[in-house]
């Protein structure tokens, strides 16, 4: 009975969302059909093109040079330079999170193993975990020109301190981690209020933003994703970490 | 084009049901990072690669891990 009413329930979402999809007609006008948005009459054309704050003529990836946001990737020009405000408040929930997680079962002792890793895998663990941060900080320094950026750099830097925490005898991770992390953290509201004070907003861009499509481009841009990724990578390298602690012992 | 992001589109609803109506706490987790997996392909076959990278590695990565981590501690004490 349960299941026949939740398969109904199932049904009728399903009936929704195809209705809601197709409701675009001359006399209602609803969401449009896919690929046939007209964008030039959208606020988010204003983004795309890069001209928010005045019209800024075409963008040519590697010669526009001072364009109003330097990023190349569309993406990232929004969420770090137009919603960097956002963003500020994703990294304070995932902090938010980590720390639950650190109150709840950080703090304990380690289970000491009763045979050591075998070398061959401590060995080729320490070599693909050095791949791995590797790629990652490439993706969060390059988060402005190709996809990608704090948030996945961050992660994939986690990723290899799990492989090292899982190859470690004594399954732990250095105590700078956390200290790292509040740096980062510190970091980040500290380049606000710089803007704050250059320019009158908080965390605006005062930097020369540059050639785009260039390393160093788009001013605080690469800044402010490495600054994120580190603090992401940190944090959850720290979460990881307080997940092999052992329960219920201090 | 189409036909493939059907098939795929078809095969990440069964394994969200499989998730959800598993009776082994384990294999919702797989059919879970499964079913991120083939996410992430339809997200490039969208064209948004950002959200792509991002779902490979929050969603098929990292959560998986923490899952199954957790389920560790938890067998402890639940019989599952």
């Amino acid at each position: 009975m349960k299941k026949a009413i939740a398969a109904l329930i199932a049904f009728l979402f399903f009936l929704m969302f195809v209705n809601i999809l197709n409701s675009d007609s001359e006399e209602f006008k609803g969401i449009p059909k896919f690929g046939e948005v007209n964008l030039t009459e959208r606020v988010s054309n204003k983004y795309i093109s890069k001209s928010v704050s005045g019209d800024s003529g075409e963008i040519v990836y590697g010669k526009t040079e001072n364009a109003e946001s330097g990023s190349a990737n569309m993406v990232t020009s929004i969420v770090v330079n137009y919603r960097s405000f956002d963003t500020l408040g994703e990294v304070t929930v995932l902090f938010l999170a980590a720390t639950g997680v650190a109150i709840l079962i950080g703090g304990g002792q380690r289970k000491s193993l009763a045979i050591s890793v075998n070398p061959i895998v401590k060995i080729s663990a320490r070599i693909i975990a050095t791949l791995l941060l590797a790629f990652g900080a490439y993706v969060f320094i390059h988060g402005h020109l190709t996809p990608g950026g704090g948030f996945p750099g961050g992660t994939i830097i986690a990723a290899g301190t799990l492989l090292m925490l899982v190859a470690d005898d004594k399954k732990r991770t250095s105590k700078l981690l956390k200290i790292l992390e509040g740096t980062m953290g510190f970091l980040y509201v500290v380049i606000g209020i710089a803007g704050l004070l250059v320019t009158g907003s908080f965390l605006k861009n005062f930097l020369p933003t540059g050639t785009m499509g260039n390393l160093f481009s788009a001013g605080l841009i690469p800044i402010i994703y490495s600054v994120i990724g580190l603090k992401v990578g940190a944090e959850l390298s720290a979460l990881l970490d307080d997940f092999f602690a052992e329960e219920g012992r201090k | 084009m189409s036909v493939i992001s059907f098939i795929i589109g078809i095969v990440l609803v069964v394994s969200a049901i499989i998730a959800i109506e598993a009776k082994k706490l384990i294999t919702s987790v797989v059919m879970l990072s499964l079913a991120s997996l083939l996410a992430v392909v339809s997200f490039v076959l969208l064209k948004a690669p950002d959200v792509a990278i991002t779902e490979a590695s929050v969603g098929a990565g990292l959560t998986t891990a923490i899952f199954l981590l957790t389920l560790k501690r938890l067998g402890r004490r639940e019989s599952e």
